[in-house]
């Protein structure tokens, strides 16, 4: 479904590469957690598989798909869900998901329909025609993910979708999450909620310093670092315990 | 659960789609910010109202305003009683008397006066001996004036009226002030030359053989319309002046817009769907065009209406409209290129906020708004010639006060949509470039 070959990326002026020739095979059904400290490279790697940003060098295919020759094609397909709450403070949760749904593509009936069914999922419905200013952040935070899935995405990329909230909006975005990836959605997300990831992902990459340090399934990660009883300890053996305070 | 909409073939007419529900956003952003709204339509029309009063009385021959002015008569002659005279009748002046040219010239150096004006001592008496002496010396030599050997010319020294003008006063008001003293001047010498030839002549003063008055007369001739002189006024003058600085100052709410979608994430979501910059702009286009013409139908409204109401000229449209709205249309999507284009290249809100704003105030003084054009040095009147401020301002006068057709304007508007089309592109492609992949 997604493979990176070689992938890089160093910032203008930055001393050391944030993303440095990372390889990554992220097959079809998966959940794939990208867990690591802060500046770990998490953020950059998902903005360029998102087309946010232009690596330096190296190269990553989706369905088979590249942003050079097929831009449109892959933004049909994959969603997004940024860490920020990237909806229009003044709108609605409603007219902001129809605009965004209106962006790829989806009108009328359906777009209403769906938007519908998903602020139910999300129990959101009484609050739809509300402006979302006035949203709490874990409100945002659900409407943040309704806007990125509307148009039923093949791949979906969330950076901390889960920052920030409480336990009950934390489960049902997860709940919906696990439910999007029965249907057929492939998920590849960042998250510091290393018991979060332990649980949802059916896969997890550990970065530090824009490397991967380690990948696999979480229970084999756990059952292969001795002492290790979750993957907290798995990442502290792996990553260490110094800050990674950098500017 | 349905079929995924990726697995469907595009159907045509979807960047329509985009558009009308970019536009649709852009209208609902902007009538839920009722305050911007009150800004972007109040303050226009605050502006022209303000600017309209002030510059009203220029434009009036008779004016209900009298300039104080010191005058300091030490020559309390014909002369200086001929400029008291001729000073009063003007209707421009209030004269006020002042004994001493010091106290004067404090009184207007500290600001409390715009100007005073100094009759030196002996100024009849001296202009009449010089007036003398030059009609003598003329007669003498046509052999009419008796004994001319004898008589050795007295030198008459200069005399000088002096003007005293207060530091703040504007140069063209002074400029005006001493034109017009030196036309009255030249006038009360030139009528004690035909006086003293008459006297010399041996003429009765009762029967004068000279005309005084001017031979040369000068007469306006204004654009007419059915058989009708055009007589510009200071509201034919401002509203198009003034409508187009207002459209102009769209580029600001405009170019923040852009920025506010940059920083609250929103843009960063627009540029992971399948939708255009062009269509995003598009949307803004489009809402913001709306709001330059209802800022222009108001500012008309206010011309109409309002003006006679308040003791204004008012605005005469009659046959005017569709180009006028022609004008307008076009003056906005110039305003509306370059705003987006500040927007795209700007990082931040305070970089676009100052820097929108200081533009369009320069552009209105290179498009003649403040200072006409033809008085600008030549360097600036070649760049007053590339200001799209001066291509609108020239339209809307074309068709407020010179009267004339369409073809006319054809060249201002399409250097107006060239201007838009330019500054889209531009903002388009470095668009591109910044998130080329």
């Amino acid at each position: 479904m997604i493979e990176i070959n070689q992938l890089s990326k160093k910032y203008k002026g930055a001393e050391y590469f944030s993303v440095k020739d990372l390889n990554l095979k992220v097959e079809k059904g998966e959940i794939y957690g990208l867990l690591g400290p802060n500046g770990a490279g998490k953020t950059t790697l998902i903005s360029m598989l998102t087309s946010l940003l232009k690596p330096t060098s190296g190269s990553f295919t989706i369905n088979g798909l590249n942003f050079k020759e097929h831009k449109n094609q892959l933004k049909q397909l994959i969603g997004i869900v940024p860490q920020e709450y990237a909806l229009y403070p003044t709108l609605t949760a409603f007219e902001n998901l129809e605009y965004f749904g209106s962006m790829y593509g989806i009108k009328g009936e359906i777009l209403k329909d769906s938007i519908n069914e998903h602020l139910e999922i999300m129990g959101l419905s009484k609050f739809a025609n509300k402006k979302t200013d006035t949203f709490s952040g874990g409100m945002k935070r659900r409407v943040n993910l309704i806007a990125g899935i509307l148009h039923q995405p093949k791949v979906l990329f969330l950076d901390e979708p889960t920052v920030g909230v409480d336990v009950q909006s934390k489960n049902v975005i997860i709940d919906h999450l696990k439910l999007l990836n029965k249907q057929g959605t492939t998920i590849v997300y960042t998250s510091h909620h290393l018991n979060e990831a332990e649980f949802f992902c059916t896969h997890v990459a550990i970065i530090d310093r824009g490397e991967i340090i380690v990948k696999g399934v979480p229970s084999q990660l756990i059952k292969n670092q001795p002492e290790a009883k979750n993957l907290e300890e798995v990442f502290l053996a792996k990553t260490g315990k110094a800050l990674r305070d950098h500017a | 659960m349905k079929k995924y909409f990726w697995q469907k073939p595009a159907k045509p007419f979807a960047t329509m789609h985009k558009l009308w529900a970019s536009t649709y956003k852009e209208m609902l952003l902007l009538i839920r910010d009722l305050g911007g709204i009150a800004i972007l339509f109040i303050m226009p029309l605050l502006l022209l109202i303000v600017i309209t009063l002030v510059q009203d009385s220029t434009f009036k021959t008779i004016s209900d305003i009298k300039i104080p002015v010191l005058l300091v008569d030490n020559d309390k002659g014909e002369v200086s009683k001929n400029i008291v005279e001729n000073l009063s009748e003007s209707n421009s002046f209030e004269i006020l008397q002042k004994s001493s040219e010091e106290e004067a010239k404090e009184a207007v150096f500290s600001g409390n006066y715009q100007l005073a004006i100094v009759i030196p001592e002996n100024l009849s008496a001296s202009l009449q001996k010089k007036v003398d002496q030059n009609v003598e010396g003329i007669l003498s030599k046509f052999g009419l004036e008796e004994d001319t050997l004898a008589v050795v010319k007295e030198v008459i020294p200069q005399k000088e009226v002096r003007l005293y003008f207060d530091p703040a006063t504007q140069v063209s008001f002074k400029s005006s002030v001493k034109n017009g003293i030196d036309k009255m001047i030249s006038k009360i010498e030139t009528q004690s030359i035909y006086k003293a030839f008459q006297t010399e002549l041996g003429e009765d003063d009762a029967e004068p053989i000279f005309e005084t008055e001017s031979f040369i007369a000068f007469k306006e001739i204004l654009p007419t319309k059915n058989n009708e002189e055009i007589i510009p006024n200071s509201a034919q003058h401002n509203v198009p002046a003034w409508t187009l600085f207002a459209i102009f100052f769209i580029i600001v709410p405009l170019s923040i817009n852009l920025l506010k979608e940059k920083n609250q994430g929103t843009f960063v979501r627009l540029r992971t769907t399948p939708v255009s910059y062009a269509t995003v702009l598009g949307g803004k286009t489009i809402v913001y065009l709306a709001v330059c013409l209802v800022q222009f139908t108001l500012m008309l409204l206010v011309g109409i209406f309002l003006f006679p109401a308040i003791g204004l000229p008012g605005v005469d449209v009659s046959g005017k409209l569709p180009m006028l709205y022609l004008v307008a249309l076009f003056s906005g999507l110039a305003a509306i290129g370059l705003g987006l284009l500040i927007g795209t290249l700007a990082k931040t809100q305070e970089q676009a906020a100052p820097f929108g704003a200081t533009s369009v105030v320069i552009l209105a003084a290179l498009g003649g708004v403040w200072v006409p054009v033809f008085v600008m040095p030549k360097f600036m009147q070649f760049v007053s010639k590339i200001s799209p401020m001066n291509w609108g301002l020239e339209a809307f006068y074309d068709v407020f006060l010179r009267n004339v057709g369409f073809v006319k304007i054809l060249p201002e508007i399409s250097l107006l949509l060239l201007f838009f089309l330019t500054t889209i592109i531009i903002a388009i492609i470095y668009n591109r470039r910044k998130n080329a992949l």
